[in-house]
């Protein structure tokens, strides 16, 4: 159920306003800097040693100074093939699929988990250690349950486990390491799927649109919040 | 144009030293009076037209876009080379401080990636002295600066109500946009909070809800100025209005809200009597034997190398830490403190805004059917100041005031969308999360308080002797301290926003904290920093004259925060703009006089 009362601009229109924007405004305004030749063909007294040299303008690539519009996570990825597919299991029981989306693994989750514990910040190195250590003790405790890894469970198996580690506050002692750790997985999933467009779609955010005009809430909403 | 260094067959009538409100506003209004104007900015050159990622998506972007060390905002916050640290450019603290100052090294600097909040200071905030005893007046009045606010309102497209309340001024007839409707969370916060006599009103953005009148605007402006009329006209015939859709902070490619590189540099840059050198580091104003400054040295950092520009008059707009370390690195027989710095202050009085803020779950909120929030994607309401008279009392403990900033709802999911969910479901995970996830998603909200800090002595900003940056410049060592006024204010905030929460039927996140000092933000943090080289009518209690102008050099002049001598809650961008066109006028008049 999309905004009904706010036809989404004609998308043709928006490019269009966008496009003539972007062309009008490098032209004409100068914050684009003319190419070199240009330059140099403007100030062709001065001797080359002193000649202007063109302004870089756009993105330098450094961390500071990113290309947003090709982004890219540069960093090598340092989970195993073997902790991903643990860490796809765990992720699938916490946002599985159902009749309304896909689970976690299929839009790419674990992917997500392994970028955010890699990255080279001091916070990553902390959570690499927790997911690490986290994905062994996942399957430790699964043998000592029974006698299999993780992923060799049946899924009533794994629910008795992931039940036990769910709540933080409610986790028994011996559970507490394994709880925080699930408490972080259960972040990230949600992160990762929500993210995607499966997720956004199940959770009906509609907006990032194009609009015209944007309506008062509908009336459906005021009367929800006993507005109307 | 932009370019690598000055042309060296252009005499200069004003460097303009920085290219955000204050620089932007002052190379705009100075080259359209037919100046010849070079700015010279300390970050790279910018195109928000080529540069802006719209409607990119938190999945195309590393950790979600998430915000770093490297992007504070996130991945596609429009700050390049800016945050509360910079590679390369340290500053220090003196023991028991803990300032934070952001840069911006960018064209455009700060006005990339603002809020875009552009609230008027009222009558009141121009006479707090004179009110309650605390701080400074200002030299001018509210009516003094009113024209210039309505000037810059329609010059660069603000939307707001003309609700007229106390301290709280309307624009003259005409200059706001129409404010965008109220979302769903704002409705049902406004009335939730009218029980408590807490307002909420249109809020007041730098977003332009209609396409301005680019064929009675500029003759509106600049009558009698065929120049800036032409420029102005065509670069408002370049901007769109608001698509209602991606978010202002990374910048707007269709220049539909205000970015010093989409409203002030473009049109300056038409009239040909600009030039912006990007990636200029200045370091210290020149003078001549007899007191007037002649022109600027800085380095060159493509080549790291120092380099002189001469000009008749100088503009300091590099923010108001940055002006102040300029000028205190500017050191010579006739000033051996720092340049126009006879009085002692430059530097002292240091502000930030006093920040809190808390949230909360609404039941009211959850299962709301799907509709698009996002909006102009700032706030549409807010609630200004609405205690005068309590305080005027003496019932709420501290002086001055703040005013609240609401957000929340169905926003796009980003990374930590759901983190502190299982305090709500106690632990759900599975078919159960996802069915968590749908009913909550968009029935969190939050309040955030931004207030006015009273300038004091132990805050400022000096020289430190024993640190350089990677350009060679001495860097700056901060002062920072609290008064109770503040502290208190702080906890006057998040008891409020409780009080709106629970009044809303909703549950606070946390616990409210009624020790202020633990929940006011650093010093720094609210990137509203002012009052470094304030104004006053007397040259030993002040720094420039009311047009910021400097006592002591007569063609040295400051647009920026710096000049600022309160710090009322209303968010400084706008009234920096208003008083850099009224400097502007003052520069102009007296180059008329022949004083400078």
């Amino acid at each position: 159920m999309s905004d009904e009362q706010t036809p989404p601009m004609d998308r043709r229109e928006a490019l269009k306003v966008l496009a003539i924007a972007a062309a009008s405004a490098t032209i004409a305004d100068g914050l684009t800097p003319a190419p070199a030749s240009a330059q140099r063909a403007a100030l062709p007294t001065l001797p080359a040693a002193s000649a202007p040299i063109p302004p870089k303008s756009g993105p330098r690539g450094t961390v500071t100074d990113p290309d947003l519009l090709n982004a890219k996570a540069t960093w090598p990825r340092l989970l195993s093939a073997a902790e991903l597919v643990t860490l796809s299991a765990l992720c699938d029981m916490i946002i599985p699929a159902d009749e309304k989306s896909p689970g976690a693994s299929a839009v790419g989750v674990p992917a997500y988990i392994n970028e955010y514990v890699s990255a080279p910040y001091d916070w990553a190195e902390r959570a690499l250690v927790r997911v690490r250590g986290g994905l062994v003790w996942l399957d430790v405790e699964s043998g000592r349950r029974f006698g299999k890894p993780f992923t060799g469970l049946s899924l009533a198996q794994r629910t008795t486990i992931c039940d036990d580690l769910c709540y933080l506050p409610k986790a028994k002692p011996e559970h507490q390491v394994g709880a925080r750790f699930f408490d972080q997985i259960r972040d990230l999933t949600s992160s990762g799927f929500y993210t995607s467009d499966a997720g956004m779609k199940d959770l009906q955010y509609v907006g990032n649109v194009p609009l015209a005009k944007f309506n008062a809430p509908p009336p459906e909403v005021l009367k929800h919040l006993g507005l109307a | 144009m932009v370019q690598a260094s000055p042309k060296s067959q252009t005499k200069y009538d004003v460097i303009v030293v920085g290219s955000g409100a204050g620089g932007g506003m002052a190379a705009y209004q100075l080259a359209v009076a037919g100046l010849k104007v070079l700015v010279l900015e300390a970050g790279r050159s910018y195109d928000p037209v080529r540069e802006t990622p719209m409607f990119k998506l938190p999945r195309q972007a590393p950790l979600l876009g998430a915000g770093t060390k490297h992007k504070p905002f996130g991945f596609y916050d429009a700050t390049v080379d800016g945050g509360w640290e910079v590679p390369g450019e340290p500053y220090t603290n003196a023991p028991g401080t803990d300032f934070k100052w952001w840069r911006s090294r960018m064209l455009g600097g700060r006005t990339n990636h603002w809020g875009r909040i552009s609230l008027r200071m009222g009558e009141y905030d121009f006479r707090p002295k004179s009110r309650d005893g605390l701080g400074a007046d200002w030299p001018m009045t509210y009516d003094d600066l009113a024209p210039y606010y309505d000037r810059t309102e329609m010059l660069i497209g603000v939307y707001g109500g003309d609700d007229n309340l106390e301290n709280t001024p309307a624009s003259s007839p005409g200059v706001l946009m129409p404010p965008p409707a109220p979302r769903a969370t704002e409705l049902l916060t406004k009335k939730h909070s009218a029980p408590l006599g807490i307002p909420v009103i249109p809020a007041h953005l730098a977003i332009m809800t209609t396409r301005q009148d680019a064929n009675t605007l500029p003759a509106r402006l600049h009558p009698n100025n065929p120049l800036a009329q032409r420029v102005l006209a065509q670069s408002m015939r370049q901007r769109a209005a608001c698509l209602w859709a991606t978010p202002c902070g990374w910048g707007c490619s269709v220049k539909a809200n205000f970015q010093s590189t989409t409203v002030l540099l473009p049109p300056a840059l038409l009239t040909g009597n600009v030039d912006i050198v990007p990636d200029a580091m200045v370091r210290e104003v020149t003078m001549d034997a007899s007191g007037k400054a002649t022109g600027v040295h800085y380095i060159d950092k493509t080549t790291r190398t120092d380099r002189q520009v001469t000009a008749r008059v100088v503009v300091l707009a590099a923010s108001a830490c940055e002006s102040a370390r300029i000028m205190l690195n500017s050191k010579s027989a006739l000033f051996p403190n720092g340049v126009a710095n006879s009085s002692g202050l430059v530097g002292k009085y240091l502000m930030d805004t006093v920040g809190a803020g808390i949230g909360g779950q609404i039941p009211a909120l959850e299962n709301l059917p799907p509709h698009n929030q996002d909006g102009a994607s700032g706030m549409h309401m807010y609630t200004p100041w609405w205690l005068y008279k309590e305080q005027l009392a003496g019932k709420l403990g501290f002086a001055r005031g703040y005013h609240i900033e609401m957000g929340g709802g169905r926003t796009m999911p980003g990374p930590g969308i759901f983190g502190g969910l299982d305090e709500f479901t106690q632990g759900a995970y599975g078919k159960r999360f996802k069915e968590e996830a749908r009913r909550y998603y968009g029935s969190f909200i939050r309040f955030d308080g931004r207030g006015e800090m009273i300038p004091n002595e132990d805050s400022y900003c000096e020289i430190d002797p024993n640190v350089v940056d990677q350009w060679g410049i001495p860097v700056l060592r901060f002062h920072w301290k609290w008064s109770e006024h503040e502290t208190k204010q702080a906890a006057h905030m998040v008891k409020t926003f409780a009080d709106m929460i629970t009044s809303m039927g909703g549950k606070v996140s946390g616990t409210v904290e009624t020790d202020g000092a633990k929940v006011i933000a650093n010093g720094g943090q609210i990137i509203h920093e002012v009052g470094t080289c304030r104004m006053g009518t007397d040259s030993r209690t002040s720094v420039l004259n009311q047009y910021g102008q400097s006592w002591d050099v007569k063609n040295l002049f400051v647009t920026d925060g710096s000049v600022f001598v309160s710090n009322a809650d209303k968010n400084p961008t706008l009234s920096i703009l208003a008083l850099a066109w009224r400097t502007c006028d003052h520069i102009l008049g007296e180059m008329q006089r022949g004083n400078i």
